[in-house]
């Protein structure tokens, strides 16, 4: 490409690259700030309001959550959920992709429609809570795996993917005898394998992530996940307002450095995916589009 | 679809009786060929119908009064009466006025950011430093929303809140935040910008990153500068992407981002904060008012449907692709 040295385009050039950094800044800073502070001593932390490089470390908070059974207990529920979700996820969503990406599969537009009409519009809220608690599901962890077993946008991304998987394996094992339950083992999952673990780390972000399923479904704090703890220290405890009480009253009332604490423990698994997230989507590995 | 229902359908019609059985004998032997495909569709068929469809037909409590130990078949119907309420309590204008503040607060403020910060990445030369960006940019869309507010709280509070003390030290008032009436809004839109501009941005570099670059080659020996490569080039290429996604955010008019106005919500700005989904997990889960709440539920649906089949149209209209 032929570059313009003029000095308008050079200022443009510096401005540009300047205000980008600036906003990088502004998304990461927080994160930064808050795991500085949460190894901070208290009274730097009252001393100086914003702390980035702590002079006087101190695990204080970390050991305030470490040795409150029901926060160690709600991080073994997320790692649960977590993991058997996301198993679940892809089992049910790489079956279902692999038999509507076949072409001789009878009614296959039709179930096409079935899956896409759910995109556009849903019982909501109530009817799908009655489902599940006609179920039996509710105070069960199963309800914050089943009811989001399968999202229709990952599944119609990868039925496209499965169709545009070279045919030729595919037949050359048919004429050997092989029925689509082997296709879809023996071949069709292992050419997959980056796609299979880019939507492992999506779903498994999401079941980390959530949070109001477990307010709707689930009562009993015991099998609260981390993230319902989180918004129960950090902002019911500021707040105030009572739309569910704060059951610990054997410890002192958490202080910042502990809200500072909870924050990283309930946020650092996701940044410690995020590289191997980031190397697929950045690819544009799952930009295949809803349409066509 | 249409076409090959139609086409069965005449071949079944044009067909005698005998080879019209012939023609099911062949679905039938190819079904069982195919019986493993079936059967791995099953499983994803049967969540479909019991977490998707069951919810749907679940909506005809809306016009009843239903009671949870009768079920569906034995609780009274009662037609509009639930819809006949809402339409007629403060409480419909009250949530409509929230929740089309907050939407417009987004379209206006959030939406244009993603497609300006493309555009600004989209001038860097260097790759490198580039990724390194979006590599930074990207990571607010990973955490929860619980996340979000959390260290929302820990900046924003009266009394511990980072910028208040700064703002104290200053020698400014202190700013309620958290509890005020006004400052709601502005966090919440900030709160949406802060957490989705980066991730944003990829669907328009996908999209730039598109762009025949022979036609900058062209225009510049034509002396086109930057800012005249940009308008009739880089938007042009860019613009039917901005416009499905313009048509997206109609449909979601009034999906307000339930998680996150749940959490900020409280005592003290619930009439500026109260929204649809607020509201409808009020009355509905806490109150127990299921038929009621569903029917408010049903509404908002019904809407953001219209809504999307509505803006779908118009553009099509405009000569663009549209989404379905």
């Amino acid at each position: 490409m032929l570059e313009d040295k003029s000095w308008g385009n050079r200022i443009f050039n510096a401005a540009n690259i300047f205000i980008l950094l600036l906003i990088a800044v502004v998304a990461i800073i927080p994160f930064i700030y808050i795991i500085a502070a949460s190894f901070t001593a208290k009274e730097e932390l009252l001393n100086k309001a914003f702390v980035l490089f702590p002079t006087k470390f101190s695990l204080e908070g970390y050991k305030y959550i470490f040795s409150n059974n029901l926060i160690i207990r709600s991080i073994g529920v997320s790692i649960y959920v977590t993991v058997v979700g996301t198993i679940l996820n892809l089992v049910f969503t790489s079956f279902m992709a692999f038999s509507l990406a076949r072409r001789d599969l009878d009614g296959r537009q039709f179930l096409m429609l079935v899956v896409l009409f759910t995109m556009l519009f849903n019982g909501g809220m109530i009817p799908t809570y009655l489902v599940v608690k006609e179920m039996g599901m509710l105070n069960s962890l199963w309800s914050l795996m089943i009811p989001a077993l399968i999202s229709p946008f990952n599944l119609i991304i990868l039925k496209n993917f499965f169709q545009n998987l070279p045919g030729e394996l595919e037949e050359a094992a048919k004429i050997d005898g092989c029925n689509d339950l082997g296709i879809l083992f023996k071949i069709v999952l292992p050419l997959s394998l980056p796609a299979m673990a880019t939507f492992a780390l999506f779903y498994s972000v999401t079941h980390w992530n959530t949070y109001i399923q477990a307010v709707l479904y689930i009562n009993d704090s015991k099998l609260w996940p981390v993230q319902v703890w989180l918004r129960q220290i950090v902002i019911v405890s500021e707040g105030g307002f009572g739309d569910a009480q704060y059951n610990d009253t054997n410890t002192a009332p958490p202080a910042q450095i502990v809200k500072m604490a909870v924050i990283v423990v309930s946020t650092l698994p996701i940044l410690f995916v995020y590289p191997f997230l980031q190397k697929h989507f950045a690819k544009g590995a799952l930009l295949g589009s809803v349409k066509g | 679809m249409r076409k090959t229902l139609v086409s069965g359908n005449t071949n079944q019609t044009i067909t005698s009786g005998s080879s019209r059985s012939k023609v099911k004998s062949e679905r039938l032997s190819r079904i069982l060929k195919n019986r493993w495909l079936y059967i791995l569709l099953l499983p994803g068929l049967i969540y479909f119908l019991l977490f998707k469809y069951l919810p749907m037909w679940g909506i005809v409590i809306a016009f009843q009064n239903y009671q949870p130990f009768l079920g569906i078949s034995g609780s009274d119907w009662v037609g509009f009466e639930h819809f006949e309420r809402f339409f007629t309590d403060e409480k419909f204008w009250l949530l409509l006025r929230n929740t089309s503040f907050l939407a417009v607060l987004n379209i206006v403020f959030f939406f244009p950011l993603p497609i300006v910060i493309a555009l600004m990445l989209n001038e860097l030369r260097n790759e490198v430093y580039k990724r390194f960006l979006q590599t930074l940019i990207y990571v607010p869309h990973f955490v929860s929303w619980v996340v979000v507010v959390g260290v929302v709280y820990i900046f924003f509070s009266t009394e511990e809140g980072v910028v208040n003390q700064i703002a104290a030290q200053l020698g400014f008032e202190k700013i309620n935040f958290l509890l005020s009436k006004s400052w709601f809004p502005v966090m919440v839109t900030a709160e949406v910008i802060w957490k989705e501009t980066g991730w944003g941005t990829i669907i328009f570099l996908a999209a730039l990153a598109s762009v025949d670059v022979s036609l900058y080659e062209s225009a510049k020996l034509d002396g086109a500068g930057r800012w005249k490569q940009m308008w009739h080039i880089t938007l042009p290429g860019i613009r039917s992407t901005i416009i499905i996604l313009f048509i997206l955010r109609l449909g979601q008019f009034l999906d307000t981002s339930f998680e996150q106005i749940f959490l900020m919500v409280n005592a003290a700005n619930r009439e500026v904060g109260e929204v649809y989904d607020t509201y409808v997990y009020m009355t509905g889960i806490r109150q127990g008012q299921f038929s009621y709440s569903a029917a408010v539920g049903l509404f908002k649906s019904v809407v953001g449907l219209v809504l999307v089949l509505l803006a779908n149209t118009l553009a099509k209209k405009f000569g663009e692709e549209g989404v379905y």
